[in-house]
């Protein structure tokens, strides 16, 4: 319940500037649309249409037709989907592997610390974008593969500010009561240490977000990340870029659709960080 | 913290060292990666990596080329000597050695990065001076809003958008690829989209630094200082306030080369210009595994050095750094 209402307490903050409602606004309807897809959107996004290719925004085809006549609003809400459940995936990923290693860093003897501390630098000193080439030029193209280097990409962010953020709690006086007390390490991190620390990796996650699906959407552009039939926002420009003699629209479109969600996730991020606590501010 | 007697030289060059291995680890272990890669694919590796073009003779060459008939050790040796002594291997389609590839085309993508860098950095300073100086302002509130928003929205969007209304629709420049004649005009009019669209971002990124970095300085005793030693507000501010405010920007500005990096392989696919990203690019469709194990070396080894070099100027602008990694309370 108090969880609840706090929550609801930091959205109120987060919609009371113009910039933050806008974000919250985005994130709701991207969202909706990629929950909600196969409700939201008017057509079927696979079924073609060759007579009808490159048809103008219309009542029946919203926002027109690609160069094979399909509905190409319709592939854009699906589109969200993709996009919505490669970047929750590999952002909760992320975000529990390195809560995980930051606590164990902050716990353990100094050792282990180093070590973590090491494998963080390298994996943060990789340019991922271009090694995800690399591995994409051996496997080939999937989603799945999108997902983990993503993931690994992003873990040495949270794992660095939850090791911080354990550091500050190591010392307090209520974790040494418990120590006294006889509680089990495993106690001590999931009831005290976690619940404290979660806030700013949680802020942290949701700006994370928009990065994740540019990654995606520029990989599938490439034509190396998500498969068809599948379809991303990448590879929806992709297609249209491909056909642009044809007609703009296609291109232009999808374009708008990844760029409108990428703002609203950067708003809404930025917006909540601002919301929950100023101190967190000069931490992330 | 330190033992006694530590001088600040001895600590600046443990700093050094323990950098250089870092550095050294980083290379190392993409090397590794890169060399585990090409052994773990599943089935035949020849048939594999070079797929349907894979005739007998091509895979006799890969064979050979990748020294696949031998056993792993004596390989993963060999592939270090010769990263070593500046062999990135050999295409295996042309039959041309992959340094020479990257070497012909490095310029494109190197001038490319850096153009984009320094235009960021030309442009977003001076408009983070302005939204510092008059904060709250209207011109503050949209510059922070147009910010925003060219960082978030992706460089390549921004690549099709420039390339739709300037060379398309507007028609005022040319289209895509370098130039073929070589003609440093012609060169530059080709160059100022992608420059642009790879910079953007940085500049919305550099001027909201610079703005939170210059109101942070601003409320410091020493300016409050300067300020009633009666300096001009012009000399307050450029001099004084921005000497300090430019510290975070550096440090940006390494990370930024990786992700530019990143960014320009897709930009130079959408401009159609040579360089290390199409490099990459298209030696994936082409299946040709040693060009892109050499290029994504390549930007690797780029991509550490200039962090490297960003980390050690950092550290001796502010020395504070060094102390970041010890350990509250442990010995350092």
């Amino acid at each position: 319940m108090t969880a609840l209402s706090s929550a609801l307490r930091i959205l109120r903050r987060v919609c009371a500037t113009l910039t933050g409602a806008t974000g919250f606004g985005i994130v709701a309807v991207v969202l909706f649309a990629a929950l909600f897809a196969p409700w939201v959107a008017t057509a079927d996004p696979d079924r073609l249409d060759v007579m009808n290719r490159f048809a103008a925004p219309s009542f029946a085809h919203w926002l027109g037709t690609d160069h094979l006549g399909r509905d190409l609003y319709s592939r854009l809400v699906h589109g969200a989907t993709v996009a919505m459940s490669v970047a929750l995936s590999a952002t909760v990923v992320a975000l529990s592997g390195g809560t995980l290693l930051g606590i164990l860093a902050a716990y353990l003897p100094a050792r282990f610390e180093r070590f973590v501390l090491i494998v963080f630098d390298v994996i943060a000193s990789f340019p991922s974008m271009v090694l995800a080439l690399a591995i994409v030029a051996v496997f080939g193209p999937s989603t799945l593969i999108v997902v983990v280097i993503v993931a690994i990409t992003l873990t040495p962010h949270f794992g660095r500010v939850a090791r911080a953020q354990a550091l500050t709690l190591k010392s307090a006086p209520f974790l040494e009561a418990e120590r006294i007390l006889g509680a089990s390490f495993a106690r001590i991190v999931v009831h005290h240490v976690l619940p404290n620390i979660l806030g700013p990796l949680v802020i942290l996650a949701s700006m994370d977000i928009p990065v994740v699906i540019t990654i995606e959407a520029g990989l599938s552009f490439l034509g190396l990340g998500v498969r068809p039939p599948l379809a991303s926002w990448g590879t929806l420009i992709q297609d249209g870029y491909q056909y642009l003699s044809d007609s703009w629209v296609p291109v232009v479109v999808s374009s708008l659709a990844l760029a409108f969600a990428t703002l609203g996730f950067t708003l809404f991020g930025e917006a909540l960080r601002d919301a929950v606590d100023p101190r967190v501010r000069q931490e992330l | 913290m330190f033992a006694g007697g530590a001088t600040r030289a001895d600590e600046m060059m443990r700093y050094l060292a323990s950098r250089l291995v870092t550095t050294a680890l980083i290379v190392l272990g993409a090397m590794l990666l890169l060399f585990t890669l090409s052994s773990v694919v599943p089935g035949d590796p020849a048939t594999t990596l070079l797929g349907p073009q894979a005739t007998p003779e091509l895979s006799q060459r890969f064979i050979a080329e990748m020294g696949l008939d031998q056993p792993l050790y004596i390989r993963l040796g060999r592939f270090f000597a010769n990263v070593a002594t500046g062999n990135l291997g050999t295409d295996v389609i042309s039959g041309r050695s992959v340094a020479g590839l990257i070497r012909e085309v490095i310029p494109y993508t190197l001038i490319l990065t850096f153009a984009a860098i320094g235009l960021a950095v030309a442009v977003g300073v001076p408009l983070g001076v302005f939204a510092a100086t008059h904060r709250g302002s209207v011109a503050d509130n949209v510059l922070a809003f147009v910010s925003v928003a060219f960082i978030a929205v992706p460089s390549f969007v921004i690549a099709i958008f420039l390339l739709l209304i300037f060379a398309i629709w507007l028609d005022w420049l040319p289209v895509l690829g370098a130039s073929r004649t070589g003609a440093l005009g012609d060169e530059v009019k080709r160059m100022i989209l992608p420059t642009l669209a790879l910079a953007l971002g940085w500049i919305g990124f550099i001027a909201r630094l610079v703005r939170t970095s210059m109101l942070e300085v601003m409320g410091e005793p020493y300016i409050r200082t300067s300020r009633a030693f009666g300096l001009s507000e012009r000399l307050v501010t450029y001099k004084y306030a921005l000497k300090n405010a430019c510290i975070p920007t550096i440090t940006i500005l390494g990370m930024g080369v990786g992700r530019l990096l990143g960014g320009a392989v897709l930009v130079e696919i959408v401009f159609a210009r040579p360089g290390l990203g199409r490099l990459i690019y298209n030696a994936i469709s082409e299946r040709n595994y040693p060009v892109v194990q050499g290029a994504v070396l390549v930007v690797v080894v780029l991509f550490v050095v200039v962090n490297l070099i960003v980390d050690l100027s950092y550290s001796a602008i502010d020395p504070r750094i060094r102390h970041e990694t010890s350990r509250p309370g442990a010995a350092g």
